[in-house]
């Protein structure tokens, strides 16, 4: 009875730890540190409500789904509103995407308590060992909402010409210090009265030397730039860390 | 015991709501309760809180209260793998179980940056991914910082703080209001916590099960929903 009900816990997270009667034995770790070689960068992708984060997602998925291993964490407040479009544009393996519940607080799961973001990222992890990039697409949220660095390596902030052009000006911690800050839906901006000289000219200003990129996916639905982006956050990661381990 | 015992600064980080846990995604059958019309304002929400601090308040006091007295006096690793099993025995729904463990999978990550010890890592050595009350146990007992009464406490406290929080969250309730209906369980919560201390050096197969079929119900009834329609909390 006993050892039934140890097999089937550790048949549920998928790694076995023997029972050691001595002890003074250390048990293995099962916690990937906290930067290893062997596991893939992560990149965040964070937003206001309907700035285009799903959109842009799965345009990556499809981009560089067949030159790097890739999966995704969604966070949307609907639970699996992101995970099912994400399924339903056939852009990636449904097995490569993890939904998680917030509680109705999308930016405490993604800054203050990423336990069960990472939950989901190591769930990943154990299913696919080979790993290049992992995108952990936040559920739509206000300008302050950033990811901890905890669970992002890098992030991408994505604001559209339709939420204003006063947008990149208001400022935040998003619009101030990811690492990409993508304006969306440019070719709508004539018909919202969006003036991209002043949006852009402001995202530069609020941000010194950290990257913006216009992007309409209507006209590049591959968001060709973006993905340029992360392809170099993928290298940079690799040459940090060395050969990867697995 | 002294008559006014000092607060561990661990027992107050683990039960403050901001720790890093995992603990905000979980509203311990609230989010189901009020799809359902069971709960839809702070009368109701007062009634729930006491329910829940009885059933699953009570049992996971038994095993946090437990699992300090057993660190504290330091036991064979075999130890925590018996506990954890009589705590599955005892949790017959299996999204509860689910919920436990993964509140305590991130209570031990965050735990093992805060309070290290041998205690914490034969636990996830023998078990892989404990109970939540039991993590809390051993990380208040291993130090020595924290009584077996401090450990109860603090789960039998998080058992109705959460769910408060998610009633303010899903309802949109007057804040006050809801804590005002946690901090009403003053005495129950004491008076409970005491008992798990009593029977915290039992052998685990001779700890008290505490029975809330209501709350089983409530959380299989979460699960089923989240494949057929919006759930904001895990459980």
């Amino acid at each position: 009875m006993q050892a039934e009900h140890q097999h089937h816990v550790h048949g549920q997270n998928g790694h076995r730890h023997p029972v050691d009667f001595d002890p003074t034995a250390a048990g293995p770790d099962p916690f990937a540190p906290a930067a290893s070689g062997s596991r893939p960068v992560r990149i965040g992708i964070g937003g206001p409500v309907g700035s285009g984060k799903t959109a842009l997602t799965a345009a990556l998925c499809r981009t560089l789904g067949s030159e790097l291993e890739l999966a995704v964490v969604t966070n949307d407040i609907y639970t699996t509103e992101d995970a099912d479009f994400l399924r339903q544009a056939g852009v990636l393996d449904p097995g490569r995407i993890e939904a998680v519940q917030t509680g109705a607080c999308p930016h405490t799961a993604i800054r203050d308590d990423i336990t069960a973001n990472l939950d989901a990222v190591e769930r990943l992890q154990q299913r696919y060992a080979s790993l290049d990039l992992v995108l952990v697409e936040s559920g739509g949220d206000n300008l302050t909402a950033v990811f901890s660095r905890g669970l992002a390596d890098v992030q991408v902030f994505v604001v559209d010409v339709a939420g204003g052009d006063k947008v990149p000006r208001k400022g935040g911690p998003g619009v101030t210090t990811a690492d990409l800050l993508v304006v969306n839906k440019v070719d709508l901006a004539e018909r919202v009265g969006a003036d991209m000289a002043v949006m852009l000219a402001d995202a530069h200003r609020m941000r010194g030397e950290l990257a913006v990129l216009a992007q309409s996916l209507t006209e590049d639905p591959a968001a060709s730039a973006t993905a340029d982006w992360v392809r170099r956050q993928v290298a940079e990661h690799r040459a940090a860390v060395g050969p990867s381990a697995e | 015991m002294t008559a006014m015992p000092t607060v561990s600064l661990a027992t107050l980080a683990l039960a403050d709501s901001r720790f890093p846990g995992g603990g905000h995604a979980h509203s311990g059958g609230l989010e189901e309760a009020v799809h359902r019309g069971t709960v839809s304002g702070p009368e109701q929400l007062a009634e729930f809180l006491h329910g829940r601090l009885h059933g699953a308040g009570a049992q996971t006091a038994v095993f946090a209260a437990a699992a300090a007295h057993a660190a504290a006096r330091g036991v064979r690793p075999d130890h925590w793998s018996l506990l954890d099993a009589e705590l599955e025995a005892r949790t017959p729904s299996p999204a509860q179980r689910a919920a436990s463990r993964a509140q305590g999978r991130g209570t031990l990550r965050s735990g093992r940056a805060a309070w290290p010890s041998r205690a914490l890592d034969e636990l996830l050595a023998t078990t892989g991914s404990p109970h939540h009350p039991i993590v809390v146990g051993v990380l208040l007992g291993a130090g020595a910082s924290a009584s077996p009464t401090d450990a109860a406490s603090v789960v039998a406290y998080l058992s109705v703080s959460g769910p408060a929080s998610a009633a303010v969250r899903l309802l949109g309730l007057d804040p006050f209001a809801a804590n005002a209906a946690v901090t009403a369980l003053r005495a129950d919560t004491e008076r409970i916590a005491a008992e798990a201390a009593r029977t915290a050096g039992h052998r685990p197969e001779n700890l008290p099960g505490a029975s809330s079929p209501a709350l089983d119900l409530l959380a299989e009834q979460h699960q089923r929903h989240h494949r057929e329609e919006v759930r904001l909390f895990a459980s």
